[in-house]
């Protein structure tokens, strides 16, 4: 199994001088791949900086984030627009589904502007949207599906491009839990199935519990990292709730 | 504080002000270059004559710039209504911190002052540097002296400006005010995120829509070019302006459906780059603003239909008139005066005698008789025109006449027809320089070239009307209606000429008319014009000496007739440009808002753009496509249809024009529509993308 991700000692500083903010401090970490990682943290932990930083919306401060062999703190202007448009894919808390396109139209996109070939766009599109159970919507607009299958469409439109590194950033925040449990057995099957590798950033204990291993973190550091090995999903479920007993009670309720 | 803080705003959104200002100055600038006309050099310099036809013109001018401050006015309140649209969540801001409606309010009028006070000073200075290049286009139309270049400043025309903008802007504080009253908090900080649902229409409606549309308005196209002969009266003409008004909405509301159908099936063109996205996007906008595309695109038609009918006009006008004036000077009077006549109220008067004496007499021996030296003029012809009771209008057309009446029931049928003899008419038509004809003892000629009254004779003419002159009935020489005329004018209308042979069994007592035409007998303009103030100016002697006698002799001279001819065709020029410059910055800022409203809609979509990874290159070109296609569309379709249109005004407007004569002034039009146009869309390109960078 080779490396897909390698973080290595990133800090990131807002602020100027004389009063600066870490908002991560010192944080390493490896993904292999096929592997289904989950980030959880408070609000203000740091996890969404760190996501942005991996997903080259922002800049680190110092460090290095190695992706599939490449360090990406490196690449600038047009080679970074390339490198986010052919590595990464992405799904978000609120979908970011374009609602002048067609679900089809909106999975073709991702491809279009990678100027991939018309014929073969309407065979991945197909074959993703095959996997991912959304066929029959693939003619609908997104305002006439419901939350699950945006959630579903802005999945396939992130596998599409077969991407070495899916970033998810609160994919179930919008979903109720019927949704939200189906949303990530898609996600189970595409990462065991399709071998891709997820990194998924949550505060949710049970939308994390489908991960393979989760890094928490808190105040900008890593506080501690859980592997669910063999364990099943309730033995797993159980072991973060104590971690996040261990952080300092319900993450949400911590004033 | 707060005009720091309105400062400061403006200075922000320096480029979301940058529409509403370039509209304000344009504005002011087109305000002040055409009500400062009549103080600019080219004015000064023009005859006496002509000074007449400025002062209608200036008249013109202030009554269609009250209508221009109107037009102006709306759309300034249009525009600033975006901006404080865009500006809801400040003020929403400035709220939740406690400032009253009254201080936001307060805020806002000084932001308009200041924007109103820049924009008159720069709209000003611009105005008065255009109008100094408009004076040399006015001097060429009036065709006045402008060896000696002179910087001119309208004080009237900048008061004037600055009165009519200053009004404008107390409407738009007062507008701003009310709407600023009637805001609810919580609308106001939400009021960025709403995301209209999407209609889509059924795309085959679509298409049948788009093809039944083309079809209607190709037709409309034909009924005012190819079928035009059938359009005799202005009633009919309304169908093909419903016609194409409404083909014109229906194809926008059809269009983007029926092109992404198109697209849509040639995957290798749709399933490129963002060309998904940007069809999108235009299907999605155009549905929501069928109504404003059409209403703009209609307003480039006039615009453009206007602007190069009446610049083509005015060449053509130039040219017509050396044709029909060849000569100095027309003089005519009544011949064999009754006693008495009917006046208009129905009273009966009496002719003096002196009166009748003279009307027994050509015009010739009246000039001599009142003292007028011949030696003055040269080229001298004096010919009789008979006029007979027993032909009248109505007597030509004989048979067909009640036909005709029904027709055009308002033409006066008892006016008696003008009979010239042949040779008579030769002498006007050499010293003219025109056709001379010849007849058998048996025939007669028609000439007429008024275009209406050609087709109606023409109708008589090939039935071979036998007309009975005198008590001898002649034939018609020819089937049509022969070019040829003897009075002098600006334009073709000579309503009909008989010609009859010389032996025709006309005298003295059948003349209704003595002719007669001359030249001054002089070489230079300037001397000319001292002759011609014989004619002109009442002080004359030979004017005073008429009255005196209580002669009336009518007449027209060259030199009249081309200044007002001029004159009148510049002003209906100029008001055109006015005009239609006027709306074309009407329909290009609404356009243009419009754009800036959606993009602000947009935000969102393109952040997604550029959160899956486009670039800032794609971002700006299916961005600088969306724009672009919705600025062309109406412009496309609007030249469409001013080919068609001018095509009809020229045709209306009688007399052959080859497109060649139209290209100076189709290349005149283009110009100043695409500068305004393109600085438009520039504005709107650079404000749109200024937008979407923000962050939502």
């Amino acid at each position: 199994m080779s490396t897909v991700l390698e973080v290595k000692n990133i800090e990131k500083y807002y602020g100027n001088k004389s009063n600066l903010t870490k908002a991560i401090d010192n944080v390493s970490f490896k993904v292999e791949q096929g592997e289904f990682v989950g980030i959880m943290g408070a609000s203000g932990s740091g996890k969404t900086t760190l996501l942005n930083c991996i997903s080259t919306i922002d800049r680190v401060t110092a460090g290095q984030i190695v992706i599939n062999g490449q360090d990406i703190t490196r690449l600038k202007g047009n080679n970074l627009n390339k490198f986010r448009r052919e590595e990464l894919g992405f799904i978000f808390q609120d979908f970011n589904l374009l609602d002048t396109l067609t679900c089809f139209e909106n999975i073709a996109l991702a491809l279009t502007i990678q100027k991939v070939k018309p014929r073969e766009i309407q065979n991945r599109v197909k074959n993703v949207a095959e996997k991912l159970g959304i066929t029959e919507i693939l003619k609908k607009y997104p305002y006439q599906i419901s939350g699950g299958q945006k959630q579903r469409v802005a999945s396939a439109r992130a596998i599409v491009t077969d991407p070495k590194l899916i970033l998810a950033d609160e994919p179930t925040g919008a979903l109720d839990s019927k949704a939200a449990r189906q949303l990530l057995e898609s996600f189970e099957s595409l990462n065991q199935k399709m071998n891709a590798t997820i990194l998924m950033v949550t505060h949710d204990a049970f939308t994390a519990s489908y991960a393979d291993r989760i890094i928490f973190i808190k105040d900008g550091k890593i506080f501690n990292e859980l592997i669910k090995g063999n364990s099943s999903r309730k033995q797993f479920f159980e072991k973060i709730i104590e971690v996040q007993t261990l952080l300092g009670g319900d993450l949400n309720d911590v004033i | 504080m707060l005009f720091k803080l309105s400062f400061r705003n403006m200075k922000k959104s320096f480029k979301d002000y940058a529409i509403y200002f370039l509209t304000l100055v344009l504005g002011v600038a087109i305000f002040y270059m055409f009500n400062s006309l009549d103080s600019q050099q080219a004015m000064l310099q023009v005859s006496e004559s002509q000074k007449q036809i400025i002062t209608l013109m200036i008249d013109m001018l202030g009554v269609v710039s009250i209508f221009v401050a109107v037009v102006l006015g709306l759309l300034i309140v249009y525009a600033n209504n975006f901006l404080i649209n865009r500006r809801k969540k400040e003020f929403g801001i400035y709220m939740t911190l406690g400032m009253g409606k009254r201080q936001i309010s307060k805020i806002i009028l000084l932001e308009t002052i200041l924007v109103g006070i820049l924009s008159l000073i720069a709209g000003i200075v611009i105005g008065v540097f255009a109008s100094q290049f408009m004076s040399i286009l006015v001097g060429k139309m009036f065709e006045a002296d402008m060896s000696s270049f002179r910087f001119v400043f309208s004080q009237d025309a900048c008061i004037k400006t600055c009165i009519c903008f200053a009004v404008v802007y107390v409407a738009v504080m007062i507008f701003n005010t009310f709407t600023i009253s009637r805001y609810k908090l919580i609308n106001l900080l939400t009021a960025i995120k709403k995301n209209e649902e999407v209609k889509i229409k059924n795309p085959v409606i679509s298409i049948l829509i788009f093809i039944i549309a083309v079809a209607v308005l190709s037709y409309a196209y034909w009924i005012v070019t190819g079928g035009i002969n059938k359009l005799n009266s202005m009633d009919k003409l309304i169908w093909p302006i419903l016609m194409g008004i409404g083909s014109t909405i229906a194809i926008f509301w059809s269009l983007s459906g029926f092109v992404l159908r198109l697209i849509q099936a040639k995957k290798s063109t749709y399933l490129k780059s963002t060309n998904m996205f940007v069809l999108r996007q235009l299907n999605n906008k155009i549905n929501t603003t069928v109504i404003s595309m059409s209403v703009i695109c209609l307003m480039l038609f006039m615009t453009i239909s206007v602007l190069s009918a009446s610049l083509s006009l005015n060449d053509k006008v130039q040219k017509e008139l050396v044709r029909l004036t060849p000569i100095d000077l027309n003089l005519y009077k009544d011949a064999n005066l009754p006693e008495s006549y009917k006046t208009y109220s129905g009273k009966t008067a009496k002719y003096s005698e002196t009166r009748r004496e003279d009307s027994k007499i050509t015009v010739e021996e009246t000039l001599i008789n009142n003292g007028f030296d011949m030696n003055l003029l040269k080229d001298v012809v004096n010919i009789p025109i008979y006029a007979i009771e027993e032909m009248k209008w109505k007597d030509f057309f004989g048979d067909i006449f009640p036909e005709v009446k029904q027709e055009f029931p308002r033409l006066n049928y008892e006016t008696k027809e003008e009979i010239i003899k042949v040779s008579d008419y030769n002498k006007i038509a050499q010293l003219y320089g025109i056709k001379q004809f010849e007849l058998q003892d048996n025939e007669y000629i028609v000439l007429c070239d008024f275009q209406n009254m050609v087709t109606l004779r023409e109708r008589v003419l090939q039935e071979g009307n036998i007309l009975t002159i005198a008590g001898t009935r002649y034939v018609p020489k020819y089937d049509q209606c022969q070019d040829g005329f003897i009075d002098m004018s600006a334009s073709s209308i000579n309503t009909g000429i008989l010609l009859v042979p010389d032996s025709c069994n006309l005298g003295q007592e059948q003349i209704g008319k003595y002719f007669m035409a001359a030249n001054y007998n002089v070489n230079t303009e300037n001397e000319k014009k001292e002759i011609e103030k014989i004619f002109a100016e009442e002080s004359s002697s030979l004017l005073q000496n008429f009255k005196k006698n209580d002669i009336e002799i009518d007449g027209v001279t060259k030199i009249t007739i081309i200044e007002s001819s001029k004159g009148l065709t510049a002003s209906i020029v100029f008001i055109a440009i006015y005009l239609g410059i006027v709306f074309l910055i009407a329909s290009s800022a609404i356009l243009a808002l419009k754009q800036l409203t959606e993009s602000s809609d947009n935000k969102q979509r393109y952040l997604i753009l550029r959160k899956i990874g486009c670039d800032e290159k794609m971002i700006n070109k299916a961005l600088f496509r969306q724009i672009g296609i919705v600025f062309m569309l109406p412009l496309v379709l609007a030249i469409i249809h001013s080919i068609f249109g001018i095509q009809f005004a020229l045709s209306t407007m009688t007399a052959i024009t080859s497109t060649d004569e139209l290209i100076p002034s189709i290349i005149a039009t283009v110009c100043i529509m695409g500068a305004v146009y393109g600085l438009y869309f520039l504005a709107t390109y650079l404000g749109s993308k200024n937008i979407i960078k923000e962050e939502v």
